[in-house]
């Protein structure tokens, strides 16, 4: 027990007293406490073990650079680990647990690991486990799964994630991000000029630095009453002002990502309300008005419970009334620690001050005196005392440049550490824009923004006191309003970038003896020695630094130890810091959840589900889907006690025996329009379509600009200038795509138009022996007898529904399943009427709705390619289609289809497979291998299979070396060598049924 | 995330439009030798600085714009359509500079 509620003081509501659980206890907080200024007002000093070392850790910040207070929030699907209690907005029944340890945080047996520092050290696991003894992949498996047990941060639930999340697209002209006091100036200053502004702010209460210094006046007035102006003067604008809201990156042309956490602090959240929402704001300028982040000196055992930053202490006092302490010392390097240390000891604790220098300016010290801080002159601290919590400091007398000699113990329970100050630069190193070494504040300012539309204000722009920050802040509004052509007014020069006072370059306190273990980042457990443990095994570029040690990995990215670790790089190189390197830091800021990321956009609502606009009555007979691509396809449709394999070979039988229909909808459909349509479908196919007739219809093939096949289908040519192309389902989009590129920038002077119909049509194949049956009757105006309607024709007429009426349909005689067949395409509306006038006449003539399954056992008993065979790699004369291609124009492709490689003779080309053996069965993507040569690719591969009817066998399509020429009728192995199967294989035509295409054409 | 201002639909997010390529490449003539298609299909420039490139806003107009990109700031300093008779129907073939990309900073 060290740290108590102050009587008095603080921004938070005595009246509302919450209860909260801490690990199974409860205790009690205030309405505008954090869970950090909680507990430590409650005494609990120990809330977190340490990731590799299980070393018992407390509060140490009040911010997101918390290191040490990582906790479990919630029990059940809402857990969520690593939690800083120092960002968690304490509320009424808030559950809290610490993580990294078992069976608790007091009583952790990891501990032990702390025992084995030393084999810990940096790269120890790289060494020892993926060098000496992980030379197989398995042992290192083995070896990291115990590794990964022992460190480690908080677990996240396996549940699915009960809450909700939105994504909010927004726009603004001015984003100031920070509501300190150059955040307030500067939001307020640009809505009076009648810019639309949002300010936004991480933390649930408005104020930044302002909430922690109570007593200053800014611009004449009290912290308080200025606040308040300034926030009175942005809404009266229509100033919006997002707080609990991270802006967690920039990003490319002023874009801000911002992450709103919407329901954690409320107690019984409306189900409707989502928990947290990522705010996409497109700004047209960026005020970064973002702070400083105090960094601590590492010296022995730095991270003992009670250590903590100097700034947070008084943080604490001040905007919590929670003294961390009864007796703090201030360890500190930098005369803006005075000001702090005044504070604290104003509100009656016990103040020590360590100061460095031997001469400390008169001013501190009568600051110092005036307060009641006892002040020891040439002092720094050594080691921290108290394995569970800080019970004394051993403080030694400064020699220089870090360096000391132990001196005496003082006794204190609260270690307030201040290493000077880095201005939080984060976001504009999200831009890419390099910080840059300041010798005056030893901290890295901002560089220069460039061409970015981001301005810098107030300390984290090198501006720290109070007054600089809000005159700052005005500048750099002023300097944004001219930037959006808003200028005119006189306006302010920004305060160039100075300290508050001195800054002593101290990083690191060591002595002779003993060996300390100072810690540089405690969220990782990096030390002092890791880092020069790094520089000696040649890690010194700062990137190599952080993979070898891990330092500024964790969740705080580095805000704790980074320039610390920098500065150690340095003197181990003998360079300087600038030398050494800048720190780059990518989004977020502070970690976001994935849920946020996803918004909406989970489950079915990851992609658009497309279902054709026959889809229910597919459904309605019971019909079985499959995806393809965002397609739902019907697959087949089983009778009871039928599974996919019997169902769509029944199905795939009756096409053959009288008729079937199946639905084709999903295929890419794309009207070509104009008087040069034919001339440019002429370049695009590789056969020639220039003087293909009105009314007819055309098996077409598309190469890509390389000579590899890209796509299949029909066109049919509707008048002079009109044609109806359809693609593959897959290829809808990227042949629309190809198209309108060589239309917009290859051809521009062709007149051409093309649309996607894909939507607007919808179609179904008839086939099979009686289909001209089915459809004799169906139409007004269109014949179906075999001379006014030949192979390949075209007609448009009007399909007589059931029930009375026509609707309008296109018609061509094309086959992919090799009987007598039609495709017949309504528009979208008309389908359901379409389908069910002809499932009607199908089924009285015998016939069934099929699905793609039989489709495909169709296609592939005829040989037809589809996408697994044009798979990106084959050319037309592999899938021996090479005689379609015209040799007697140009066109896409035909010239870098003659490629040396694309034409020569032992290219893999298409063959039919039969199994040797009666019974077995072949796997689509088996390696076919030459008897006795079972290796390496052998001569080709598998790509289609279908168990087919009329075979009476799995049959297949493949690709071998040599084709049919070498390997007709001859038996090779068909190898899988994922389950360890092979299987003998003759080679055949792949044309199994029907080879001279009797059936189609008669 | 980049953002284009599309001479048709005005100012969009980058996930409206889709990369479609080097801007400078000149396509030869379909019955041209071999060495020109293999050098306009497989040759490329990896330039460090402004870059000629083709978008499409497919989530939009659907045009193919010409975008002069920096490769390393992703600033835009021109858009136009590609299609030259409709950079000259929308009246914006010259040049046309975002706002964006110049406000600069001061
Ligand atoms: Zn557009």
């Amino acid at each position: 027990m060290s740290g108590f509620r102050l009587s008095r003081g603080g921004r938070i509501d005595r009246a509302k007293r919450l209860a909260f659980e801490w690990d199974g206890s409860q205790h009690y907080g205030y309405q505008g406490d954090t869970l950090a200024s909680a507990l430590l007002a409650n005494g609990e000093r120990i809330l977190g073990r340490s990731f590799k070392y299980h070393r018992p850790r407390g509060v140490m910040s009040a911010g997101v650079e918390e290191s040490g207070a990582l906790v479990h929030l919630w029990r059940g699907a809402r857990r969520i680990p690593n939690a800083k209690a120092t960002q968690v907005e304490l509320i009424q029944g808030l559950e809290a647990f610490g993580q990294n340890a078992w069976p608790n945080v007091r009583i952790d047996v990891g501990a032990v690991n702390s025992l084995m520092g030393r084999f810990f050290g940096a790269g120890f696991y790289y060494k020892t486990f993926m060098g000496v003894l992980g030379r197989q992949t398995w042992e290192w498996m083995f070896f990291e799964k115990i590794i990964r047990r022992a460190a480690g941060m908080g677990s996240a639930s396996k549940e699915p994630d009960p809450d909700h999340y939105e994504i909010v697209n927004d726009h603004c002209d001015v984003a100031v991000i920070g509501s300190g006091p150059a955040g307030l100036a500067a939001a307020e200053t640009a809505a009076q000029a009648g810019l639309d502004v949002v300010l936004i702010e991480q933390d649930f209460a408005l104020g930044g630095s302002l909430l922690s210094n109570v007593a200053d006046t800014v611009e004449g007035d009290t912290v308080e009453d200025w606040q308040a102006g300034r926030l009175a003067g942005l809404s009266s604008k229509g100033g919006r002002v997002w707080n609990r809201t991270t802006a967690f990156g920039l990003y490319d042309h002023g874009v801000v990502g911002c992450l709103e956490r919407v329901t954690d602090h409320m107690v019984d959240p409306h189900h409707a309300i989502p928990r947290e929402r990522m705010r996409i704001l497109r700004a047209r300028r960026v005020i970064m008005a973002t702070g400083a982040l105090e960094r601590p000196i590492a010296f022995g055992d730095n991270d003992r419970p009670g250590v903590m930053l100097g700034h947070a202490v008084r943080t604490y006092a001040e905007r919590f009334g929670v003294a961390a302490g009864r007796r703090i010392v201030y360890a500190a390097c930098n005369d803006e620690a005075y000001d702090d240390a005044a504070s604290v000891a104003e509100k009656g604790l016990e103040v020590t001050l360590l100061d460095p220098r031997e001469v400390v300016p008169d001013h501190l010290a009568a600051m110092a005196d005036e307060a009641g801080v006892r002040l020891l002159k040439g002092y720094v601290p050594v080691e921290a005392h108290g394995r569970r919590g800080v019970t004394g400091l051993m403080i030694g007398r400064h020699l220089g440049g870090g360096k000391a000699r132990s001196e005496r113990e003082i006794g204190c329970d609260t270690i307030a550490v201040s290493g000077g100050w880095n201005p939080a630069v984060h976001l504009l190193s999200h831009r890419g824009v390099r910080p840059v070494w300041s010798d005056r504040h030893l901290a890295f300012l901002p560089g220069d923004a460039g061409r970015e539309p981001i301005h810098v204000a107030g300390s984290a722009a090198g501006v720290p006191d109070t007054e600089g920050a809000a005159l700052s802040g005005r500048a750099v509004a002023e300097a944004a309003l001219r930037a959006l052509g808003k200028g005119g007014a006189k306006s302010r020069k920004a305060p160039a970038a100075c300290p508050a006072g001195e800054t002593q370059p101290i990083y690191e306190v060591r002595v002779k003896a003993p060996k300390l273990k100072s810690f540089v980042d405690p969220q990782n457990d990096v030390t002092a020695d890791d880092v020069r443990l790094a520089e000696r095994e040649g890690y010194v570029s700062v990137e190599h630094l952080k993979r070898y040690t891990t330092l500024g990995m964790s969740t705080d990215q580095g805000k704790i130890g980074n320039v610390i670790g920098m500065a150690l790089m340095a003197e181990a190189t003998g360079k300087t810091i600038p030398e050494t390197g800048t720190t780059t830091f990518r989004p977020p800021y502070t970690p976001i959840s994935m849920g946020a990321v996803a918004g909406t956009e989970r489950g079915t609502h990851w992609r658009p589900t497309r279902r054709t606009p026959m889809h229910a009555a597919h459904e309605k007979l019971g019909g079985k889907f499959v995806d393809a691509g965002a397609w739902k396809r019907s697959w087949y449709y089983p009778k009871t006690g039928e599974n996919l394999t019997t169902a769509s070979m029944r199905e795939a039988r009756i096409v053959r025996d009288t008729v079937g229909m199946v639905d084709v909808s999903t295929l890419g459909k794309i009207q070509v329009q104009g008087p040069d349509a034919a001339e440019f479908l002429n370049r695009v196919y590789s056969n020639a379509f220039a003087k293909l007739p009105v009314g007819k219809a055309r098996y077409g093939l598309m190469l890509r600009v390389d000579g590899v096949v890209f796509d299949d289908g029909t066109t049919w040519r509707l008048s002079e200038t009109e044609f109806f192309m359809t693609t593959t389902t897959a290829n809808a989009g990227p042949v629309m795509l190809h198209l309108a590129n060589l239309l917009q920038t290859w051809w521009p002077d062709l007149r051409v138009h093309i649309s996607s119909v894909s939507d607007h049509w919808g179609g179904v194949a008839v086939a099979g022996p009686k289909a001209r049956d089915v459809l004799m009757d169906a139409f007004e105006g269109i014949d179906f007898a075999d001379q006014a309607f030949p192979f390949m024709g075209v007609r448009e007429g009007m399909l007589k529904v059931a029930g009375g009426g026509t609707v309008p349909a296109r018609v061509a005689r094309l086959s992919f399943s090799g009987e007598r067949a039609w495709e017949v395409f309504c528009p979208a509306d008309y389908c359901p009427a379409m389908w069910e006038t002809l499932l009607r006449k199908v089924q009285a003539a015998g016939g069934v709705p099929y699905g793609l399954e039989a489709l495909d056992i169709l296609r592939v008993e005829k040989g037809h390619v589809t996408a697994r065979e044009l798979d990106g790699r084959t050319t037309a004369t592999d899938c021996a289609l090479g005689g379609m291609e015209s040799k007697k124009k140009s066109y896409i492709g035909s010239v870098l289809k003659e490629r040396e490689h694309l034409t020569r003779r032992d290219r893999p080309t298409l063959v039919g497979l039969r199994p040797v053996t009666e019974g077995e069965q072949m796997k689509a993507g088996s390696i076919l291998c030459a008897q006795g040569e079972v290796v390496g690719d052998g001569l080709g591969w598998v790509s289609s299979i279908a168990d087919s009817p009329v075979m009476g066998e799995r049959i297949g399509l493949g690709f071998v070396r040599g084709g049919l020429t070498q390997w007709d009728g001859k038996t090779i192995l068909a190898e899988s060598p994922v389950d360890g199967k092979s299987v003998e294989v003759k080679v055949v035509s792949p044309h199994f049924f029907d080879p001279d295409g009797g059936r189609m054409h008669g | 995330m980049i953002r284009i201002d599309c001479p048709f639909c005005g100012l969009r997010d980058h996930s409206e439009f889709t990369y479609e390529g080097d801007a400078t490449v000149q396509y030869p003539a379909l019955d041209a030798p071999m060495e020109d298609w293999y050098e306009a299909v497989f040759l490329r420039e990896n330039p460090r600085g402004p870059h000629r490139e083709f978008w499409r806003h497919v989530g939009g107009c659907g045009s193919f714009l010409e975008v002069v990109r920096d490769t390393v700031t992703h600033e835009i300093t021109e858009v136009k359509l590609a299609h030259p008779g409709m950079a000259a129907a929308t009246g914006k073939a010259a040049a046309k500079t975002t706002e964006k990309a110049t406000g600069g900073s001061e």
